[in-house]
C-alpha cells in the first residue's frame, strides 16, 4: 500500500475534499444556486438565455399519462437521450442511438422493447435518479452527435470535456473518455478515463484511469498524448459564461464537441470533483489562490478566458 | 463569499469544551459523581434499638436523632416498628422519632435504622442564639470547694476552651485535692462539669458520641462535655480532656436535653449496632442529587423508564463524532450518512456477533427478494413499502426459525431499524446494478465497519457511564464536532488516492 505525504500534497497544491466544501464551495456557492445546476431542464433554459447552446429538447416528461406521448414522439426518432432533470453523476441516463425493428439499440449495443424504456421513465418520475429521492421529470433530448476526431478515443459513450469554473474564470480542464469498465460513462469514479487539457492551448497532458496514470485509452489502444480540442476558446467561453448565468462560483461545466453543432453544454456541477487534479497532474490551489488575490477581475466572460490563457500556463 | 474571521467560532468551541469539563469537574467534585463505575464508598449503618416494657395502656416513644453530625452526611433514615405510628417529628430545633400505639404489653422492641457517609465538609453547625450560662446555686461546703476548683483553674488558662481543659484536669481522681474528693462521686462528674462551668459563665452541655467499629452491637453511647466559646460549640472528652471529636466518633445527641423519653412503658432502654458497608459511589451520587437542589442537572430525578430511554439517546452522540471522524478525517465511504450510527445502537441491544450475523443475513436474503422486485416494475415508493413489508417479514422468519432451533439470540433481529434496513437494501441494489458488486462491497464493509467502531465506543462501561452521569460532556462532544466542521486538512484515504501524484513532485 503506497502512501503520499500530506506535506507533499500541499506542495504540489493538491486541494482536497475538506478544504473544497469548506473554502469553496460553501464559501463561493449560493445554495439559491443550487436547483439551478441540479436540475438539467432548468440550466438548458436559462444557458439558452446567455447564449450557450445545448442539445436539442424533443420533450419533457412531467407526469406519469404522459409516458404515452413518448410512445408517439419517438416513432419517427432515431436517436435520443433520456435523462434524470435532477440526476447526479450520469445515473439514469440511457442513450438510444439506433433501430432495430421495434428494438431501440442502446449505445452499448444492447436491444431493448419500449416497455423498458417506459418503464425507466416511470422510474425517472418516481425519483429513483434524483439526489434525495424526490419526484422529478425526465427530459428526452437529441443524440450528441460526437466529432469524429474525438469520437474515436471514446467506447460506447460521448467523450465529454470536464472545465472547472472559479468566479467566472476557467481554471482546469479535462477531457473524459468513456470506457467498457465505465459502461460508456463519462464518470472518472466509473472507470472513465481523464486526460488533462492545457487551458491554454487545449491539448491534452496526462491521462490517468482509477486514479492510476495510463498512456492509451485501455479499450482501443489509441495513445492519448496529442489530443488537441478543436474550437478551445470557445467553450472555454461558455464555460466563462455560464457564472454569469448562474452566480456560482465555483463549479464543473461539462461540454461536448458536436459534429454538426459545435460545442454544447451538457450539465453544470455545483460540487465538481478532484479527479481533475490528477489528470492534469497539478493542483487546483495555486490557480485558485491567484484568482482569490486578484485585485481588479475581469468583467466580461471574454476577457477571463483571455486572462487564464495567457498566464496560467505556469501555475 | 465574504471571509469572516474564524477566531470568535474558535472562543466559542474553547468555550463550550471548557465548560462541558468544568461542569463534569464540578460535579464530581461536589456531588460526588464518580469517574468510573466501580467507585466504591464506605457507608456506616446504624441501627438504635430500643426496648421497654409496656404497661398495658397507651405508649409514646421519643428518640432523639442527629441531624447534622459533625464529619457525617445522612443519606437514609427508616424505621423498623411493626404495629406503630411513626413520624419524624423537629421539635426546638432538635429532631426526634416518635413511636406511637394505642394499646402496649409485654416486651416491646423498636428500631431506627440510619445510613451515614463520612464527609468532612458537613458538620458545619446551624447558626443558632448564643446561650446564656447562668450561675449556678450551691450549698456549702460545696460552694467553696466549687470557688476554690474554679479560681484554680481560671488562674492557669486564657481562654474558655483552656478553662475547660484545666477543670476537667483538676477534677481527675489522681489530682488528689481535697476539693475534688469533696465533690466528684462516680455518677455526678459529667453534670458536675456542666454546672461549674455554667457556674464560671461558660455555657457548657453534653452530648453523647457513638464510636464507630464494624460490625459491633449492643453498643453504648459515650458521655461527652460540649463548651460554647462564643462563636461556636466544641466537643472535649470529658475524662482526658482531649479536645475535637475523634475521627470515628459519631455525635449522635448534642443539644437536646433527653435521649430517649417513653410514656406508658418502663424499663427502657436504647443500644446501637453497626455496620461498615460499601455501597457504589454511583448510588451515593444518585441518593444525594434527589434531595439536593443540584440534582436538577443530572437524570436522576426522572422516571426510571424515561432515565433508561436517555442512557441509550445520549450514546447517539458518541457515534455521530465518531461518523464525523470516520467519514472527515479517515474518509470511510458508508452507505447513508448515519445509518452506521443507527446499525451501531441495534448492536447495543444484540451484542456484536448475533447482531452482525441477523443484520447480514436480512440484508442478504433482502437484497435476493429485491432482485425480484426490480424486475415487477413498480414506482418507487410502492417498491420501498414492499421492502419494508419484506423486511419485517424476514426479520420475524429469522426470529421464529432461530428461536425453534434453540437460539434465543434470534430474536434480537428485531432491534434493527426496519426502515432503515430497508432503505440499505434498497440503495445497495441500486448501487449493485449502477457500480457493480465492488461499490457495494466497499461502502457496505465501510458502513459496517464504521457501525463496529461506534458500537464498541458507544459500548464501553465506561463511554455509558460518562455520558448518562455527565451529561454536560456533550459539550464537549459538539465542540470536537464543530471543529472537525472546520477541518480542511487531507483527509487519510486521499493519502492514498493521490498517491500517483507523486511523479508530478
Amino acid at each position: 500500500m503506497q502512501w503520499i505525504s500530506p506535506r507533499k500534497l500541499k506542495r504540489l497544491g493538491m486541494l482536497n475534499m475538506n478544504r473544497r466544501n469548506v473554502d469553496y464551495i460553501a464559501r463561493y456557492n449560493d445554495r439559491s444556486a443550487y436547483p439551478l445546476v441540479d436540475n438539467k431542464l432548468k440550466t438548458k433554459l436559462i444557458m439558452e438565455e446567455y447564449g450557450v447552446n445545448t442539445p436539442k429538447l424533443f420533450q419533457v416528461v412531467r407526469q406519469q399519462h404522459e409516458i404515452s406521448h413518448f410512445r408517439e414522439l419517438v416513432q419517427d426518432l432515431s436517436g435520443f437521450a433520456i435523462k434524470p432533470a435532477k440526476g447526479s453523476g450520469g445515473k439514469g441516463i440511457t442513450v438510444v442511438t439506433g433501430r432495430d425493428g421495434d428494438q431501440f439499440v442502446k449505445a452499448s449495443g444492447a436491444a431493448i422493447g419500449t416497455d423498458v424504456l417506459e418503464r425507466h421513465l416511470s422510474n425517472i418520475l418516481a425519483g429513483l435518479y434524483s439526489l434525495a429521492g424526490s419526484p422529478d421529470v425526465a427530459i428526452v433530448e437529441d443524440l450528441v452527435q460526437c466529432s469524429p476526431a474525438l469520437a474515436r478515443y471514446s467506447v460506447e459513450g460521448v467523450p465529454d470535456i470536464r472545465i472547472v469554473v472559479f468566479q467566472g474564470y476557467p481554471v482546469m480542464a479535462m477531457l473524459r473518455l468513456a470506457t467498457r469498465a465505465s459502461d460508456g460513462k463519462a464518470n472518472l469514479h466509473q472507470g472513465a478515463v481523464g486526460v488533462g487539457l492545457d487551458i491554454g492551448t487545449g491539448k491534452s497532458l496526462n491521462a490517468v484511469q482509477f486514479n492510476r496514470p495510463v498512456s492509451m485509452h485501455p479499450d482501443t489502444g489509441l495513445p492519448l498524448e496529442n489530443i488537441a480540442i478543436e474550437d478551445w476558446q470557445t467553450m472555454l467561453d461558455m464555460a466563462a459564461r455560464c457564472y454569469e448565468a448562474t452566480g456560482l462560483g465555483y463549479m464543473g461545466v461539462d461540454l461536448v464537441l458536436d459534429a454538426n453543432q459545435g460545442p454544447l453544454l451538457l450539465e453544470l456541477n455545483a460540487r465538481p470533483g478532484l479527479a481533475i487534479q490528477m489528470a492534469n497532474g497539478r493542483g487546483l490551489l495555486p490557480r485558485l489562490r491567484h484568482l482569490e488575490a486578484l485585485k481588479r477581475p475581469h468583467f466580461s466572460p471574454g476577457e477571463r478566458v483571455r486572462y487564464v490563457m495567457d498566464s496560467f500556463a505556469a501555475l | 463569499m465574504t471571509t469572516r474571521s474564524r477566531a470568535p467560532f474558535y472562543i466559542f468551541v474553547f468555550l463550550l469544551i471548557a465548560a462541558g469539563i468544568a461542569t463534569a469537574v464540578w460535579r464530581h467534585v461536589e456531588m460526588g459523581v464518580p469517574w468510573s463505575t466501580g467507585e466504591q464508598r464506605p457507608v456506616w449503618m446504624i441501627e438504635a434499638r430500643v426496648d421497654f416494657e409496656g404497661l398495658g395502656e397507651p405508649a409514646r416513644v421519643n428518640l432523639h436523632i442527629p441531624e447534622q453530625p459533625p464529619g457525617f452526611r445522612i443519606i437514609t433514615e427508616q424505621a423498623a416498628s411493626p404495629g406503630y405510628g411513626f413520624a419524624i417529628i423537629e421539635e426546638n430545633g432538635n429532631r426526634r422519632a416518635e413511636w406511637n400505639k394505642r394499646n402496649v404489653s409485654g416486651e416491646q422492641t423498636l428500631y431506627f435504622k440510619a445510613q451515614f457517609v463520612p464527609d468532612t465538609d458537613s458538620g458545619e453547625q446551624k447558626p443558632e442564639q448564643k446561650p446564656r450560662p447562668q450561675p449556678e446555686f450551691w450549698e456549702e461546703p460545696e460552694a467553696t470547694a466549687v470557688r476554690e476548683l474554679l479560681s484554680q483553674a481560671r488562674e492557669r488558662s486564657s481562654t474558655p476552651e483552656s478553662m475547660t481543659r484545666e477543670l476537667i484536669r483538676l477534677l481527675q481522681p489522681g489530682s488528689e485535692t481535697q476539693n475534688t474528693t469533696l465533690l466528684v462521686s462516680e455518677d455526678n462528674y459529667l453534670p458536675l462539669m456542666v454546672r461549674m462551668l455554667n457556674h464560671a459563665g461558660i455555657a457548657a452541655r453534653t452530648a453523647d458520641g457513638l464510636r464507630l467499629e464494624d460490625a459491633r452491637r449492643r453498643q453504648p453511647l459515650l458521655p461527652f462535655l460540649q463548651i460554647h466559646n462564643g462563636e461556636q460549640w466544641l466537643t472535649f472528652n470529658p475524662r482526658t480532656g482531649e479536645q475535637g471529636v475523634p475521627e470515628n466518633l459519631l455525635l449522635w445527641r448534642q443539644g437536646s436535653e433527653s435521649l430517649l423519653d417513653v410514656m406508658g412503658g418502663d424499663d427502657s432502654r436504647v443500644s446501637f449496632s453497626m455496620l461498615r458497608q460499601t455501597v457504589p459511589a454511583l448510588q451515593l451520587a444518585t441518593m444525594e442529587a434527589n434531595d439536593n437542589g443540584l440534582g436538577v442537572l443530572g437524570f436522576y430525578q426522572l422516571p426510571i423508564e424515561e432515565q433508561s430511554m436517555f442512557r441509550m439517546l445520549l450514546l447517539l452522540p458518541l457515534g455521530a463524532l465518531i461518523v464525523a471522524f470516520m467519514r472527515i478525517v479517515v474518509g470511510i465511504r458508508t452507505s447513508g450518512t448515519f445509518m452506521p450510527v443507527l446499525i451501531a445502537i441495534a448492536f447495543v441491544q444484540t451484542t456484536l456477533a448475533p447482531g452482525l450475523i441477523a443484520f447480514l443475513s436480512v440484508v442478504a436474503i433482502g437484497l435476493l427478494l429485491r432482485g425480484y422486485l426490480s424486475s415487477l416494475n413498480l414506482l418507487l415508493v410502492s417498491r420501498i413499502s414492499a421492502l419494508i413489508i419484506l423486511v419485517i417479514f424476514i426479520t420475524a422468519g429469522l426470529s421464529i426459525i432461530g428461536y425453534q432451533m434453540g437460539f434465543n439470540t434470534g430474536m434480537t433481529v428485531t432491534f434493527f431499524p426496519m426502515v432503515i434496513i430497508a432503505w440499505t437494501i434498497e440503495r445497495m441494489s441500486i448501487l449493485w446494478e449502477e457500480e457493480g458488486a465492488h461499490e457495494v462491497l466497499v461502502q457496505g464493509s465501510g458502513s459496517l465497519f464504521v457501525a463496529i467502531c461506534a458500537y464498541l465506543a458507544m459500548d464501553a462501561p465506561l463511554a455509558r457511564h460518562l455520558t448518562f452521569n455527565f451529561p454536560e460532556l456533550h459539550l464537549v462532544v459538539l465542540g470536537l464536532i464543530l471543529l472537525m466542521g472546520q477541518y480542511t486538512g487531507y483527509k487519510l484515504s486521499e493519502l492514498r488516492r493521490f498517491t500517483p501524484m507523486k511523479a508530478y513532485d
